[in-house]
């Protein structure tokens, strides 16, 4: 009974999600109006920067500066209102239900403390454990995301580490805690192609064996086509087209079909690529 | 064999001393004949970078020999030099002078050189990039990214080089804006009959530009392999295949 309450309640419920920020001549819309719901499952959100993908991300996680004017007709975690939820309760959320992992582990983890002192913090304010649970857990996790000496990388600092191990300790700070839903911003466009691959593996590991489900942002469409179940195309702050991964060759919006356009084949070659052309009206809001 | 436009023999880089010295570069060798288009791929580390920069000589302390038109490039580089060579920098953002206008920044190696009929200069290589003359008179952060990577290429362009070094020149963009660079840099080869070395960890900008393809890992160049070669996966080396096995598939629209 437990798994079909699961599995029909959706995960997260986004209805109309807005974002504007105050500028020069009024607000200026940065999103106009999202909708989708998520549930145990990987989602991928792509666009070109601008489209508004990672503000989608962060105001999920009410991460946006303060102002930012952010409304919706819903905005759920497992029927948990996150609009109207308060400072407090949002820390817990944080970190604790939502994760969030960014994409440059140099930027995002803190400089002055060692991977196992950060990795531990995150458990202890969210679980509530001893300290030498703590430490079990941590070696465990650093295990899990296949670091192969976790006693040794627990004392290394974040500069010590190379991006790809960076990323790998990211994800373990930030699965630890068991968060239902992750939210990757481009967590490997920092990487070396070859490193990705191995990132995106463990990644999938962890959020498959935790049944949480997955945000992935990303500006690359192979990537997210290759990793997600389902994609959102974003322009203009809205999203173009929704479709399951595997269905991407077979877009219909003229923006999606343009932006696979755009990328250099591998496999034969092209005298020359065909750039989109915006096309005004996708603009527009479509009407209710 | 002819001439090649731009030769580098056994070159190598090492940075610090002693025990902490690191090998960047390691005697590597390549030629790039005039008009044509040699790609660079490897991950970071690997000293694509660091050959881009002993060639135009930022990085002064080098072993071996680049050569160009079959003469030793002059130690430290010179006014003549830097006529046939110039450099694209990846990220657009931090490469153009942000309180100058456009037309201060493209007007400086004019006034370097000397060369006459300035404006006019400037109002025909904007154009040539793809750009409205108009554009002169902005500032950079009134540019978006791939206006201002155009205006890169343009003010590599003003000194009319023989040789361009692309060092990942659309990595910072977006694909969509990737095309519409990527298309210039490609008329404009074929228009002036340029010579160009790109470096990318892009698989596929670096099959879409360039003729032959060099493999670096660990500053060496483990494989040179002709695009051809490159998009067939005829790779010889167990590096370059983990490269492409690394790069997913494109999807085809049909």
């Amino acid at each position: 009974m437990y798994w079909t309450l699961e599995m029909t309640d959706p995960l997260l419920e986004v209805r109309n999600l807005r974002v504007a920020y105050p500028s020069a001549h009024g607000y200026s819309d940065a999103l106009r109006g999202i909708s989708f719901t998520l549930g145990r499952e990987k989602l991928g959100i792509v666009g070109e920067s601008g489209s508004g993908k990672s503000t989608a991300g962060r105001a999920i996680m009410r991460l946006l500066p303060p102002k930012a004017r952010v409304t919706a007709d819903a905005l759920r975690l497992s029927g948990f209102d996150l609009l109207g939820a308060s400072e407090r309760q949002m820390r817990d959320i944080r970190g604790g239900r939502i994760a969030m992992i960014l994409q440059d582990p140099r930027y995002a983890l803190n400089p002055l403390k060692t991977v196992g002192a950060q990795i531990m913090e995150s458990y202890r304010i969210h679980i509530k454990g001893s300290r030498a649970e703590a430490r079990d857990r941590m070696l465990a996790m650093l295990e899990d995301v296949r670091i192969r000496d976790p006693r040794r990388v627990t004392g290394l600092y974040p500069h010590e580490l190379s991006g790809g191990m960076g990323q790998r300790v990211m994800i373990a700070m930030m699965l630890i805690p068991s968060p239902e839903l992750v939210i990757a911003d481009e967590p490997t466009s920092a990487l070396d192609v070859t490193v990705r691959g191995q990132i995106l593996d463990v990644l999938n590991e962890r959020v498959e064996a935790q049944g949480a489900g997955l945000i992935l942002i990303s500006h690359d469409l192979p990537l997210v086509s290759d990793f997600c179940d389902r994609v959102l195309v974003m322009y203009g702050g809205q999203i173009m087209e929704e479709l399951a991964a595997h269905d991407l060759s077979q877009a219909s919006h003229p923006y999606t079909i343009a932006l696979n356009a755009s990328l250099p084949p591998l496999d034969h070659a092209v005298d020359e690529l065909i750039v989109p052309e915006y096309d005004p009206s996708w603009m527009t809001e479509a009407p209710k | 064999m002819t001439t090649p436009s731009l030769e580098i023999v056994n070159l190598s880089v090492s940075f610090g001393h002693g025990r902490a010295s690191v090998q960047a570069v390691d005697k590597a060798s390549f030629r790039v004949a005039r008009g044509e288009a040699f790609g660079i791929i490897g991950e970071s580390g690997s000293g694509k970078s660091t050959i881009l920069r002993a060639i135009t000589g930022l990085h002064d302390g080098y072993d071996g020999e680049v050569m160009i038109n079959g003469k030793p490039a002059p130690r430290p580089r010179n006014r003549d030099f830097f006529k046939t060579v110039q450099m694209v920098f990846q990220d657009p953002y931090s490469s153009l002078h942000p309180r100058r206008m456009i037309r201060a920044t493209l007007m400086e190696p004019l006034e370097i050189y000397r060369l006459d009929r300035r404006e006019a200069r400037i109002a025909q290589v904007l154009v040539d990039v793809g750009l409205a003359p108009e554009f002169a008179y902005r500032y950079p952060h009134q540019l978006s990214g791939g206006q201002r990577q155009r205006v890169a290429v343009a003010r590599a362009l003003l000194l009319e080089p023989e040789i361009l070094l692309l060092d990942e020149p659309t990595s910072a963009l977006d694909v969509s804006v990737q095309a519409g660079v990527l298309n210039v840099l490609n008329a404009l080869r074929r228009a002036r009959g340029l010579s160009y070395v790109m470096v990318s960890h892009d698989l596929r900008v670096v099959a879409h530009m360039c003729s032959r393809i060099a493999v670096m890992t660990q500053g060496n160049i483990v494989e040179e392999l002709t695009v051809e070669d490159l998009r067939a996966q005829r790779a010889t080396q167990p590096y370059t295949r983990t490269l492409i096995a690394a790069s997913p598939a494109a999807v085809t629209a049909d």
